[in-house]
Order: structure tokens, then sequence, then C-alpha cells
């Protein structure tokens, strides 16, 4: 048993990181939740995506792919997370060998979530569900368009798209605690770091627990595919996700209110990105159903 | 990132496992939690078979009498034995997880020839005499001292929350050998010595938890001498001795217990479908989170395990990181219980009721949460020592 990334899979977390912070670095970002019309997709982005593998990663070598598993798809979400980069890229992944053009970033591929909820879907070539009817709605997320299918529809159950989607959790909240751990160095109040004040100590390390737990969950569900697992990871990583990016509010003080500061780009995602899915209740029954 | 164990890793399970199914039907009956001659004498006599198996001392080092197991396979014989329901390390617990390490770490070729084949064997039991009462999460404050006289230290002072010390022969004792001054801050100035439990001065006198037993005791100690030979590690450096000992009880400290609890849970849905909560839908969630929480921390325990690994088996920081989620879980587990048995939970004849009540102390004892809390913060997070 080695439960440590190989020296391949740090290279492929580097890569990735690399990539993501010469193409989607903090600018970027901004100016994106800053359009006027609304986000717009950088399809340019999207096929350099596509040309580094990013969807097509578990695909076959055969059929043009990485011919890698999951722990690494985990890996290369992971830091999607991290960089808050938009775009319906778990639905694309998973449609890399099934709709043209996907695996090269060629096409974008979204899908209707359980609860009807679609992103992207006016800049999406294919959408997989039945969205017949679908309403724009004003989104939380500024990095985010979403439309809402009328009740009943729904798409794909897949718990691959469950745990690609905790994987970029588990990404925001690591980036969360390194945000509100570099704040409460640089900020000085009563003549100190705030960080030095050990209220502010304990929500960082809470923070830091709750990331490392969901680590270990998210990579073990990778390795195992298990269903429950994944399930499991899922509930871990919404809870860091969210509650990371709520204390780094926190941490912040007034700074952590305003547009200006990352911080809410990285809540309203992790709200958006716990609502798609399976709810925590969902998740909650069946891992109870399994005891 | 593999989860998989190989084949020799499965070879060592296999075996343990033959052994377990034939050695634990030929165990005594276990003593009564009141009974500590009792306790000693079996949880010795469990050390004995061990030993005689070759499986004491698995994670010592080889030079230390040990067999130099990988991290990995000390995993495999914590979640073995505990699957099997084999004896907890019980009164050994310091000797083979403190003390012992400890001497093997730093001791003289003397020293660990003295102390270290009698705790491999089950012969003796040692206890710890770390906390005193103005010297808890401030552990470095301690104020025992210890002055010397020829070839002897002469320590007075008192110590607190020392568990078997009734029935231990050895304590591993952190003195004052300088005392505090505007030279010497506190850290210094401790030394690490080996007291004999049966030398003149020393008063024991148990303390009842609030679970109503007494799980550990107060020491009082009044002139004691002991031999400047006893000293582990140079004079005034016992605080560094001393930090290599307490790394490893939040190790690995806790692997069984993850084992025991993911059991435990089940057992409480079982219940629960048996008298009815189970349709609580409250209940029910609160139980499947209970099961996200247990699966996931036994992930972060093979996680550390295998970062232990490449690190040459020194236990990391990341086990205040698992000790900090996994002492809150384990008070949420037996609240949970509580909630499955409903009246029933006021019945101290009843299953999980005595656990709850020792749960209360897991975010306290090795470090309260607030102190891990700090440490998680500034070892790993890097952020300032300040208020």
């Amino acid at each position: 048993m080695d439960f440590q990334p190989t020296d391949d899979q740090r290279a492929l977390r580097t890569g990735v990181r690399e990539l993501l912070a010469g193409r989607f670095g903090r600018d970027a970002s901004r100016t994106l939740a800053d359009a006027p019309g609304g986000p717009v997709l950088d399809r340019g982005l999207w096929r350099e995506l596509g040309d580094a593998g990013f969807f097509s990663l578990r695909l076959p070598e055969r059929d043009g792919g990485v011919g890698l598993g999951l722990p690494e798809a985990v890996i290369a979400f992971e830091e999607a997370g991290r960089a808050l980069l938009p775009g319906p890229l778990v639905a694309t992944h998973l449609a890399a060998g099934e709709i043209d053009g996907a695996a090269t970033g060629d096409t974008v591929v979204t899908a209707v979530d359980s609860g009807g909820l679609v992103t992207w879907y006016d800049t999406a070539d294919a959408v997989r569900g039945d969205a017949t009817g679908a309403v724009p709605v004003r989104s939380v997320d500024p990095l985010t368009p979403l439309h809402r299918a009328p009740a009943g529809h729904s798409g794909p159950h897949d718990p691959v798209a469950v745990l690609l989607t905790a994987a970029e959790q588990l990404g925001s909240a690591a980036r969360t605690c390194e945000l509100a751990v570099q704040h409460a160095r640089d900020r000085h109040q009563f003549g100190q770091p705030v960080g030095a004040f050990q209220a502010v100590k304990h929500l960082c390390a809470q923070m830091l627990v709750r990331t490392e737990l969901a680590r270990a969950a998210v990579y073990a569900a990778a390795v195992t595919g298990d269903p429950l697992e994944i399930s499991g990871a899922a509930l871990l990583a919404d809870d860091a996700a969210v509650r990371g990016a709520r204390d780094c509010l926190q941490v912040h003080g007034g700074m952590g209110f305003t547009w200006e500061a990352d911080v809410h780009l990285h809540l309203k995602r992790a709200w958006l990105r716990a609502e798609l899915g399976p709810s925590a209740a969902t998740l909650e029954e069946e891992l109870a159903a399994a005891l | 990132m593999d989860l998989a164990y190989s084949e020799e890793e499965e070879a060592f399970r296999a075996e343990l496992r033959e052994w377990l199914a034939v050695t634990l039907p030929q165990l005594p009956p276990r003593p009564d939690p009141a009974d500590w001659p009792g306790r000693r004498a079996y949880d010795l006599g469990w050390q004995r078979r061990l030993y005689d198996a070759g499986y004491a001392g698995l994670h010592w080092p080889v030079d230390a009498g040990g067999r130099g197991a990988t991290p990995t396979q000390h995993l495999i014989y914590l979640e073995e034995t505990e699957r099997a329901g084999a004896p907890y390390v019980g009164a050994n617990f310091v000797g083979l997880l403190h003390a012992g390490p400890t001497i093997a770490a730093e001791g003289t070729a003397e020293q660990r020839a003295r102390w270290l084949p009698p705790v491999l064997r089950g012969d003796e039991v040692w206890c710890q005499g770390f906390s005193e009462p103005d010297a808890g999460s401030d552990l470095a404050s301690l104020r025992t001292r210890a002055v010397r006289d020829g070839d002897h230290y002469v320590v007075s002072g008192s110590k607190i929350w020392t568990s078997h010390a009734e029935v231990a022969d050895w304590c591993e004792l952190l003195v004052r050998t300088e005392p505090i001054s505007a030279d010497v801050p506190k850290h210094r100035g401790i030394s690490w010595l080996a007291m004999p439990m049966d030398a003149p001065g020393v008063t024991v006198r148990p303390l009842r938890t609030l679970a109503g037993s007494t799980e550990f005791a107060e020491m009082f100690l009044d002139e004691v001498r002991i031999p400047v030979g006893n000293r582990v590690g140079e004079e005034n450096d016992g605080w560094r001795v001393t930090m290599v000992t307490l790394s490893f009880e939040r190790g690995t400290a806790f692997v069984g217990e993850v084992v025991a609890c993911r059991r435990t849970l089940t057992a409480l849905a079982a219940e629960a479908r048996k008298n009815g909560r189970w349709d609580d839908p409250v209940l029910r969630r609160r139980l499947g989170r209970l099961n996200a929480e247990f699966s996931a921390l036994w992930r972060l325990t093979q996680w550390n395990v295998s970062e232990a690994q490449h690190t040459g088996g020194v236990p990391g920081t990341g086990g205040s990181v698992f000790k900090l989620r996994y002492s809150h879980a384990r008070q949420e587990l037996y609240d949970t219980a509580a909630a499955v048995l409903g009246p029933d939970s006021l019945d101290l004849g009843r299953e999980w009721n005595l656990d709850r009540l020792s749960s209360l102390s897991y975010t306290i004892a090795a470090g309260t949460s607030q102190i891990q809390q700090n440490i998680v913060a500034e070892r790993i997070l890097g952020l300032p020592k300040g208020r």
C-alpha cells in the first residue's frame, strides 16, 4: 500500500497548475466576473485544455486519449477547482469519446443535473439530458450562467460526475485555506498579524482539517471507484469547500464582504457545486442504508 | 496512489490472522475493570504471548529488540488485532509507545539492555509522570524539582493524570534540573528520568474519573532518590528527548479505535432498525454522515501511514489533523448512540453509555483540541505565535 501520489501524479498536478496559472490567472477570472453581458466561455482555452488532455485523460490511448485513470482525473479537477476554472468541465470530460469533439475541446458539452439545473446552456454545443423549456436563472455565481429545466427533467446520474465535482470542491477548499492563512499573516491589528490570535488560528486550523479529511476521502474514492465511497467523499468535500469559503470570508473581515476580494467567487461556486448532483440528504440516506 | 497491499504485506496479514485465530481462544477470561492487579497480569500475559510469537515491539527498531516492521505492517497489525477482538495494549501502553521508543532512540546501550527487554517480554509496566497540577497544556512549565546529590537526584513535586500508576514498576518522569530564569527558558532545564515506583517517597493516590472508574492517579514525590544513571539523554535536554515520544502518541495510537468505531456504527444502525428509531430521518442522516466520517478517517490513517513510510517511519504533523477530527467524531458517535438508545441512554448497564462518558476525555487527553489547533496553525500553516 502506498496511498501517496506517485511522481507522475505530482508532475501532472504541477503541469495542470502551471497551465491554468498561465491561461486563467486571477486577472482572467476578474475580467470574466465583471463582463457586462455575463461571462463568456474562452473557447481558445477550452481547446488548449483539450490539447493538454484534460477531457481525454481517461480515454484509452487507442481512442486518442491519455489512458490515465480516475486518480489522475481527480488531480486535474482539483486544480481546476483551485483556479476557479469556469465551464461545464465535468460534463465535457464525461462526454469524451461519446460526443464528437468533446475530447479535443472543440465541442462544449453540458448536462442537466438531477435537480434540472443546467450550466452554460446558451454556450454549450451539446446538452446531455432533456433541457427542453429550460429558462435562464440569475446565477449566484458570476462565473457560471445557469438555466433551470422544468420539473421532472433530469440528466443521467453518474458517480464519476459526483467524484469529479468533489475534486473541484477539494481544490477550492485548499485554496481558500491558503488565502485565509495569507491574509492572516499580512493583516496587522493590535500591533500583530491577526493570525497570531488564537481565535483566527483555530478557524484556519479547522479549514485545513476539513480539507485534509476531504482529500483522503476523495483520493481514496478515486482509487477504489466505489460509489458509496464517492458519496461519502462528496459530502465531506462539499462541507470543506462551503465552510472553508465561509471561514475564509470571516478571516478577511470587511474585505471579505467586498466584490474585489476573490473569496466570494469561491463561496458562490462552492454553493453551486454543492447544489448540482445529489443533495446532502440523498447522500446521507445512501450512506445510512449501507450500514 | 495505491490502496492495494503488496504480496508481502498480505502474507504478513495472513500469518497474523492465523496466529490470532489459534491464540485468542486460549486467553484467560478478562479481569474486572476495577481489579487492577488482575488487569496488569492479563495485559502482561498478552504481551508475553506476543513476544513468544515474535510480534512484540513490532514497530520498534531491530537493534532495540523489535521487529523493525514498516508503518504499513504496523497498521495491518493494529487493524487485524482489533478485528479479531484481541486485547488492547492496556498496561503496556507507556512502555511500548512512550518510554520504550524514547529509550530506544536516546538511551545508552546499558539503558536499552536494562529496560527494553522487560517491556517486550511483558515483565515490567511503565507509567508516565509528565503533567502536573499547574502544568497541563503548558507542560514545559513543570516544576517537579530534581536536585543533584552525589550520584543521585533528589526529586520532590507532584504529578497528575498518571495512568496505571498503581501497578507500574517504572515511571518515565520529567523533572526540572535547572530553574527557569532570564537565561533559562522553560523548555531548557528539564530532564528525563526513569523512576522505580517502589522508591521511598513515592505516594500514589487514585483519581476517580467522571465515568466512576480509577483510570489514572495523582503521584506525590517527597525527596525520592533516583540514580543519575537513570537519566536518559543529557541533563536539561529532557524536553527534546520527550518530543520523540509524544509524536509517537499522535502517530498510530488510534488505528484500532477507528476500526472499532466503524463496527460500533454498524451496530448502532442495527439497534435503530430493531427499536424503531430508524424511521427518524434526522437520526438516519446523522448515521449516514458518520459512515462518511469514519470511512474518511480510515483513509486519512492510510494516508498518514503512507507518508510516514516515505519519511522513514517518523509520524508527521498529520497526526494532529487526525486527532482533532477523530476526537470530535468519536464524541459524535456516542452522542448518536444515545439518540439511538433514547431513554436507555441513561442506563449505564447498557452498551455504549460508559463509552459515551469516556469519549469526553478525547478532546482533552494528549493535547486538548485547542492546543492541537495551535499546533496545526503554527507548525503546518505557519501562522505566527502570539496570544
